[in-house]
């Protein structure tokens, strides 16, 4: 009897152990070469909403890579770990997926500025790429001083310089820029003052009025900010929140004085299906910058509905998810990922097996996403084409604005450059210098 | 001079307003410390539990009234089990004990209502517009909404019969007896596990009620449970056992608040709303620890 029972027990014990195995190292991991991805995600929290899409998208992603063969045959395989997207868990969760079954990671995506700046400093030594797809530190975007950190494809300074070409464009020109008042609504942290430096220097350029507002987060209460809007009676408001509470209130606030939504241009990171949902028909008319468009007729996007979600592997329960800004924007993401992967085994002579953290980062410096090759991967369109250098950690630089109609976002300029790409990268050039300077870091030569 | 004294007024106004919706979180408090002593760190989550469930009861295809009774139904269920399985095992135990309980219980119900009903962002129409109600914004240059005017009416009537509950009859008098010493009262045969079964059972339609109104204007969201964070200044100073107190607290943070963000604000580089109100609460905590309604406890040494 005893026996039975222990038998029981211990066969539920196996059983349980191999399914956890199962979900750390997934298909077609046994006996195959392996790539080991961390997946640093935000599933809880105030943040749910957008740590849900974009890893649920990596993770369908690698899902899709490995039932169509792999990368040259290599397998990927994955650990989660819960960051609530706080930099301390990032921290912490960092540590903890850092090595697995002796394999390294090879890149971290924290999606977030807090996170990102709370472990940058430890990518050279443990040679990692710190993948900061349209976030974290700006200046980081100069490959010669942060050889490890990446913004591809556009960072925040590109952005703001994007949206304040955009308003001149509505406007009839730069020229008719000046004496305007503009507002930057941004969330009290690092993040939210992340675009100022070159906001700043744009707007005293362009003749701007610029008043900066800050939101304690959660921000689900945003009057005073708004009393201030009305009294100041700007031009246009840049907004630069972070969770679906700080962001559907922005726009139920911003009604509540009736200020027009076709005035608001919302950041990558403020403006998503999840945000504008619960704002109603406040949110209507509302502009938002995107670095990956929503849709579901790209052809990845449809391939991975088919593979993944029609054989039951899909990460989101609610398959509407698919094809929605922050799940396009974590697609994006992988796709990076396994990109660079391809192009460290081509570098390196190494196809067929797993690359190292060094050869990863050469790969994803050479990442070159033609449209052509954007084609073929099936994400024409949903992505701005771009090139990464030695030097130019920032690829693209560019940005694609949407509205929403009250039900969907719809695409109303294509992809942007800001008026002076240039300058943005003198900026960028600067503020790296000057961070090297500081460090006593020796910058590396590109030839 | 007139322009900026209206403007001022507007401030004044939004912030009481504002204040109102921390009343109703504080509310919720209120009743549990009255009957336990214990400030109740469950309670965001308890409202953030109680307004994803009403909304994901309302997706199954329930009517909103239905719904609306399931959920208080569920939350009278939350504080039976609540009762049964955390505060009857630590009777008799430290108020510390029980504050540690909450924190606990508040980790439970936030990783229950998401594991139940997923981590979207909900919209819950009440069917209250949150514009300027146009004759007040056109004649008064203020401008206060429906939901505005409702959540204040919603305050006052919870107030109301709350304070009448507690003064005016037995299960009041019950309850403010085993607030004073929950020894002596269980010994006189008030009976304890039925003051806590309805207790945290009306804390969990307070939480119901204050997360409509909220869910209302900033969606369904985890952000709610932070809420609980602007109810504890608000319990300092108007006093953890008082009712009247929650709702003269929460109208002083919410006008102490917007007037400190809008025009000290810009001096510390805004955002100051988030700390500002503990400040204030750190002075009454030095002055009055009792709050400005709260019983002043004297203890023999």
């Amino acid at each position: 009897m005893i026996k039975s029972c222990m038998r029981k027990i211990l066969s539920t014990v196996s059983v349980v152990g191999l399914l956890c195995s199962t979900m750390v190292l997934p298909q077609n991991s046994f006996g195959a070469e392996t790539q080991y991805f961390p997946v640093a995600s935000s599933r809880v929290g105030p943040y749910s909403a957008m740590g849900t899409g974009y890893y649920g998208a990596q993770i369908d992603y690698m899902n899709y890579v490995n039932m169509t063969g792999g990368v040259n045959g290599v397998m990927l395989t994955w650990q989660e770990c819960e960051t609530e997207y706080n930099a301390v868990k990032t921290v912490e969760c960092y540590q903890r997926l850092l090595q697995k079954d002796g394999q390294k990671i090879v890149v971290f995506d924290t999606l977030g500025t807090p996170g990102a700046y709370a472990v940058i400093n430890r990518m050279a030594t443990d040679n990692v790429v710190l993948a900061q797809y349209g976030y974290g530190r700006t200046d980081a975007a100069d490959g010669r001083v942060w050889p490890w950190v990446f913004n591809a494809a556009s960072h925040y300074w590109s952005q703001i310089g994007v949206k304040l070409r955009w308003m001149a464009e509505i406007e009839g020109g730069v020229a008719k820029m000046k004496g305007k008042k503009i507002v930057h609504l941004h969330i009290d942290s690092a993040y939210g003052r992340e675009p100022l430096p070159a906001m700043r220097k744009i707007a005293a350029d362009w003749g701007i009025t610029l008043i900066e507002i800050a939101i304690a987060p959660p921000g689900l209460e945003q009057q005073s900010q708004w009393l201030q809007i009305r009294k100041e009676k700007p031009d246009w408001v840049t907004f630069w929140g972070a969770g679906s509470g700080m962001n559907s209130t922005a726009m139920t606030n911003a009604a509540r004085i009736n200020f027009p939504r076709t005035k608001m241009m919302y950041v990558t990171f403020g403006g998503a299906e999840e945000d504008m949902v619960p704002a109603g028909d406040s949110a209507k008319g509302t502009y938002v910058v995107a670095n990956a468009l929503p849709g579901t007729d790209f052809p990845l996007v449809k391939n991975i509905k088919d593979k993944v979600y029609g054989s039951g592997k899909g990460n989101l329960s609610d398959t509407s998810r698919v094809g929605t800004v922050y799940w396009n924007r974590g697609l994006g993401a992988a796709v990076m990922w396994v990109e660079a992967m391809r192009n460290a085994q081509k570098i390196h002579n190494k196809v067929g097996k797993a690359v190292t953290g060094a050869e990863f980062r050469d790969g994803y410096e050479a990442l070159n996403m033609t449209d052509e090759r954007l084609a073929a991967i099936g994400v024409k369109g949903m992505v701005a084409p771009f090139a990464i250098s030695c030097a130019n950690h920032e690829g693209a630089g560019k940005f694609a604005l949407m509205q929403w109609d009250g039900k969907k976002f719809n695409k109303v300029k294509d992809w942007t450059a800001p008026n002076d790409p240039k300058f943005i990268r003198q900026l960028v050039e600067d503020s790296a210098a000057k961070f090297a300077k500081e460090n006593n870091i020796t910058p590396k030569k590109c030839s | 001079m007139i322009s900026e004294l209206l403007f001022f007024m507007e401030v004044l106004v939004a912030g009481l307003l504002s204040g109102t919706m921390y009343s109703l979180v504080a509310l919720g408090f209120v009743l549990i410390y009255k009957a336990s002593s214990t400030f109740n760190f469950a309670q965001g989550a308890m409202v953030f539990f109680a307004v994803l469930s009403f909304v994901g009861l309302m997706e199954f295809g329930i009517p909103f009234s239905v719904a609306f009774v399931l959920t208080i139904f569920l939350m009278i269920a939350v504080g039976l089990a609540t009762e049964r399985l955390v505060l009857r095992p630590l009777m008799n135990q430290s108020e510390d004990t029980l504050l540690m309980a909450t924190i606990g219980l508040g980790f439970v119900l936030e990783g229950l209502a998401q594991a139940v009903w997923g981590v979207e962002v909900r919209r819950l129409d009440l069917g209250i517009k949150d514009s300027p109600i146009p004759w007040i914004a056109d004649n008064l240059q203020l401008f206060i909404s429906a939901l505005d005017v409702t959540a204040g009416l919603v305050a006052t009537t919870m107030i109301i019969g709350l304070t009448l509950l507690f003064k005016y009859t037995k299960i009041g008098l019950g309850l403010r007896s085993v607030a004073d010493d929950a020894g002596a009262a269980s010994s006189i045969g008030i009976p304890l596990k039925h003051i806590m079964l309805l207790v945290w059972s009306a804390a969990g339609v307070v939480a119901l009620v204050a997360g409509m109104m909220w869910g209302a204007r900033a969606g369904v969201q985890f952000a709610l449970i932070d809420l609980a964070l602007k109810a504890l200044p608000v319990l300092i100073i108007g006093g953890f056992s008082s009712i009247p107190g929650a709702i003269i607290g929460g109208l002083l943070i919410g006008a102490v608040e917007k007037i400190l963000e809008v025009y000290i604000g810009p001096y510390f580089g805004g955002g100051i709303e988030g700390w500002a109100p503990y400040v204030l609460a750190i002075f009454f905590l030095l002055y009055r620890p009792e709050g400005l309604f709260g019983e002043k406890i004297i203890r023999r040494v």
